[in-house]
C-alpha cells in the first residue's frame, strides 16, 4: 500500500531531487564543510558517512535550510532557500541529531502537533501507525524507549507526506533491536519512493538502507558511489586482522604484500590488517610465513570486506576512531 | 488517508484566523505542559493563596490587645495593672533584661530611691512607646493627678485598612509577574536547551504563531489565577474590590503581557535552566524588595523613589491597590499605566532583536 498522496508531483522530472555544489562552511577557524558537492535523485536514498565531526550534520543542516553556508549552490526540487524557503519546509521531512521531544505530551499529542503545520499529508491515526506506536497512542513521550521516541521524531518527519526525507544519525545510541526496527521502517519510506538522505557512522547501515553513499572526512568528500562499487574498489573481497606476539617490526607490510591472494597490508593499531582476494590460499601461506619467521600469532579474525574496510583504505583510520 | 484532517493553506482564512490548527495545537500544548507540571500549578495557583492565609493570619487585626509589662515591685505593680491595657508581671531587673531583649516584655518600671519612676523601653518600637505613656498615666492617676482634657474613642474596623487588604493586591501583583515571566522564559530556554526549538524550525510552523501561542496560553490561566485569589481573599478575608471588575481584569491582562515579555527578554539568549533561572531571580528579587509587594515602597528614601516608581511590579502594584481599595477608575492611573505599558514595548521589542532559535 502506497501512503503517497500525489505521486509524480514534482514537475522537474530528470532534476535531482537535491542538488550540493561547492559548499563550504567555516565556523571561526575550523573548516566545518570544505567543498561539498552531491546529487541525489527521485526515490534514492543517499548516505553520507564518516566519522564523528566530519561535516556530516553541518552539511546536512545546510540542506535543511537550518544554516547558512558561506558559499556554495543548494537546490531542491529546483527551488532555494532564499526564495522558496516557505514552500520547502512544507516539502521536507526532517529528523535532527538528538532533539528530545516535550516529555508532558502524549505520542498522538506530538503528531498532532506536528501536523498541524503541514498544508497537506496523512492523518495523525496513520502517522502512528506507519512507525508502529499505535499501542502508544496515549503514553507521554517521557514514558518511551529509546527506539520508540526515535520513531516518533520519524513520524513527525512524516506529516507532511515530504519527498524528501532527512535523517541525521537516525539509530546512534539504539539497541540492535530497535535499530533493526528503524531499518525496515526506512526500508519501507524508500519502497514507497521518496528520496532520503540519511547521515550514519555506522556502515553496516549505510550498506544496507543506501543505494548510493558519499565518505566525508574532515569537511571533504574523499569516495563516491554504490557500497557495492566502493568495496569492489578495494580489489579484495574479504579483509585478515591478526596480531603477533613481538615487535610491530617482525612482519613489514613489504612482506606480507608478497604473500599469494594478499591485494594490501597494512599495520594498524594492535596488530595488522589485510585485503586478500582468495581466503583459502592467502591464510595458510600467511601463517606459514609467520610461522617460519618465529612469530606466534595472538589472534586472527576474518571478514567479508564492507563499507568500513573502505573507509580504513582510504584514511587508515577506523570510523569510530573519530 | 484522512480526507478530514488534510486543510487548506490556512493563511488564506483570514477571520477564522485564531482558529489556525497550528495555532490552536501550539497554544493546547502551552496548557497541557503545565497543567501536566505539578511543581507549575503549585507555585501559580496555590502557593500564593497559602502565603495569603499564612500572612493574613499572622498579622490579623485581633480585638486591642494588651502590652505586657515588667514592674519591679509589687506595689508600683498593683497601680500600673489598674490600666485594663497593661498586663503586668513582677521580676527582678536581670530576668526584665532578658525579656526586654526577647519582647516577651515592650517595657520594665521600676521606682528608684528617689521615688522617680523609671521606664526602660525601647523607643523605636510603637508598642512600647504606647505602654510608657499608659504606665505613665496610671501613675499619675494613682498620685491623683486629675484629667485635664475628657476625651472620648471612638474606634473603626475598615476593611480596606488592614494588612491583608494591602497584601492581597501584592501577591496579585507578584503572581503575575512569577507566572507571566516563568511561564514563557522556562519553556523557551527547556526547549532551546532540548533543541526541540530548533526542530520546530525545520518544520513550517510560524514564529509569530509559536510566541503567540505563549500569550494566549498565559490569558487563559490568568483568569484563573485572578480569580483563585481575589475570590480566596474576598471569601476569607473580606478584601474589597472596590474598582470595576473588567478594569481591574484589564489592568492584570496588561501587566502579564508586560511580564511575559520581560520574560521573553530574558530568556531570548540563555541556554541553559541555570542561567536562565540566574537572570530571572536578578531581574526579579529587587522587585520583590522594593516594588511593595508586603511592605509599602514608601518606606524607602526619598531619593531612592523615582528609581522604585519605574519598576514594572511597584506600577502594577500600585494600579491594583488604587483600583481595588480606592476604587480609582483606570483613567486615574495613567502614570502607573503608562510605565507597564512601556515595559511591555520595550522588552517586546528588544526580545525579538535578540532572540536566539537555536
Amino acid at each position: 500500500m502506497s501512503h503517497r498522496l500525489h505521486d509524480n508531483r514534482d514537475p522537474s522530472a530528470g532534476r535531482p531531487t537535491l542538488y550540493v555544489c561547492g559548499l563550504r562552511k567555516t565556523y571561526r577557524d575550523v573548516v566545518a564543510v570544505d567543498g561539498v558537492d552531491l546529487e541525489v535523485w527521485p526515490g534514492e536514498c543517499f548516505g553520507l558517512l564518516g566519522p564523528n565531526g566530519a561535516g556530516k550534520t553541518t552539511t546536512i543542516e545546510i540542506c535543511e535550510g537550518l544554516l547558512e553556508p558561506d558559499s556554495g549552490t543548494v537546490e531542491l526540487f529546483g527551488l532555494t532557500w532564499k526564495r522558496d524557503g516557505a514552500e520547502l519546509r512544507q516539502r521536507l521531512g526532517v529528523q535532527l541529531q538528538d532533539t528530545q521531544l516535550s516529555e508532558r505530551l502524549t505520542v498522538e499529542e506530538t503528531v498532532r502537533l506536528f501536523r498541524s503545520f503541514y498544508w497537506r499529508g496523512p492523518g495523525v491515526e496513520e502517522v502512528i501507525r506507519m512507525v508502529q506506536l499505535e499501542e502508544k497512542r496515549k503514553a507521554r513521550v517521557g514514558a518511551l524507549s529509546g527506539g520508540q521516541k526515535q520513531r516518533l521524531a520519524m513520524a513527525c518527519a512524516l506529516v507532511g507526506d515530504p519527498d524528501l526525507l532527512f535523517l541525521d544519525e537516525p539509530t546512534t545510541g539504539l539497541d540492535p533491536q530497535a535499530r533493526r526496527q528503524l531499518w525496515e521502517l526506512i526500508g519501507r519510506l524508500k519502497r514507497e519512493g521518496r528520496a532520503v538522505v540519511l547521515t550514519t557512522h555506522y556502515m553496516e547501515e549505510a550498506e544496507r538502507l543506501c543505494d548510493r553513499v558519499a565518505i566525508i572526512d574532515h569537511g571533504r568528500i574523499i569516495a563516491r558511489g554504490t557500497p557495492g562499487e566502493l568495496i569492489g574498489r578495494l580489489g579484495a573481497g574479504h579483509v585478515v586482522e591478526f596480531s603477533v606476539d613481538g615487535s610491530r617490526e617482525a612482519a613489514p607490510p613489504a612482506v606480507l604484500e608478497a604473500i599469494e591472494g594478499v591485494v594490501a597490508a597494512r599495520a594498524l593499531e594492535g596488530g595488522y590488517q589485510l585485503r586478500v582476494r582468495e581466503l583459502h590460499r592467502a591464510v595458510p601461506a600467511l601463517l606459514e610465513e609467520l610461522r617460519r619467521r618465529g612469530l606466534a600469532v595472538t589472534e586472527l579474525r576474518t571478514h567479508s570486506a564492507s563499507l568500513e574496510d573502505v573507509f580504513v583504505a582510504l584514511t587508515g583510520r577506523h570510523l569510530r576512531d573519530g | 488517508m484522512d480526507e478530514a484532517l488534510i486543510s487548506a493553506p490556512a493563511g488564506r482564512r483570514r477571520l477564522l484566523w485564531l482558529l489556525r490548527p497550528s495555532l490552536v495545537q501550539l497554544t493546547l500544548v502551552r496548557f497541557r505542559e503545565f497543567w501536566r507540571e505539578p511543581e507549575a500549578v503549585f507555585w501559580v495557583f496555590i502557593f500564593p493563596i497559602l502565603l495569603a492565609a499564612g500572612l493574613g493570619i499572622a498579622f490579623e487585626s485581633r480585638p486591642a490587645e494588651r502590652l505586657r509589662i515588667g514592674v519591679a515591685e509589687e506595689a508600683l505593680g498593683k497601680i500600673l495593672a489598674a490600666e485594663p491595657s497593661l498586663a503586668v508581671e513582677i521580676m527582678t531587673p536581670a530576668a526584665a533584661e532578658q525579656a526586654l531583649r526577647r519582647g516577651r516584655i515592650v517595657l520594665y518600671a521600676a521606682t528608684d530611691s528617689a521615688g522617680t519612676l523609671r521606664l526602660r523601653y525601647d523607643d523605636a518600637l510603637i508598642e512600647a512607646r504606647a505602654a510608657r505613656l499608659l504606665a505613665e498615666r496610671a501613675a499619675e492617676r494613682a498620685a491623683g493627678a486629675p484629667r485635664r482634657v475628657p476625651v472620648a474613642d471612638e474606634v473603626v474596623h475598615e476593611p480596606g485598612s488592614r494588612y491583608i487588604d494591602f497584601l492581597i493586591p501584592g501577591l496579585l501583583g507578584m503572581n503575575l509577574m512569577g507566572s507571566g515571566m516563568w511561564g514563557i522564559g522556562f519553556a523557551i530556554v527547556d526547549a532551546r536547551r532540548k533543541k526541540l526549538l530548533k526542530r520546530l524550525l525545520a518544520a513550517p510552523m510560524s514564529r509569530a504563531e509559536y510566541l503567540l501561542s505563549f500569550l494566549l496560553a498565559r490569558l487563559g490561566l490568568l483568569l484563573v489565577e485572578v480569580f483563585a485569589l481575589l475570590g480566596f481573599g474576598a471569601w476569607v478575608f473580606g478584601v474589597p474590590v472596590r474598582g470595576a471588575l473588567w478594569e481591574l481584569l484589564l489592568l492584570c491582562v496588561l501587566a502579564s503581557l508586560s511580564f511575559t515579555s520581560l520574560g521573553l527578554l530574558v530568556a531570548s539568549r540563555a541556554r541553559t535552566i541555570e542561567a536562565a533561572s540566574g537572570l530571572m531571580n536578578f531581574v526579579m528579587l529587587p522587585m520583590w524588595v522594593f516594588s511593595g509587594v508586603f511592605f509599602s515602597s514608601e518606606r524607602f528614601p526619598d531619593t531612592m523613589q523615582p528609581f522604585i516608581r519605574l519598576l514594572p511590579l511597584t506600577a502594577v502594584n500600585d494600579a491594583l491597590r488604587r483600583s481595588m481599595l480606592e476604587g480609582a477608575p483606570l483613567v486615574s492611573l495613567g502614570p502607573q499605566l503608562a510605565v507597564i505599558a512601556a515595559w511591555l514595548v520595550i522588552s517586546f521589542i528588544t526580545a525579538l532583536r535578540l532572540f536566539r532559535w537555536r
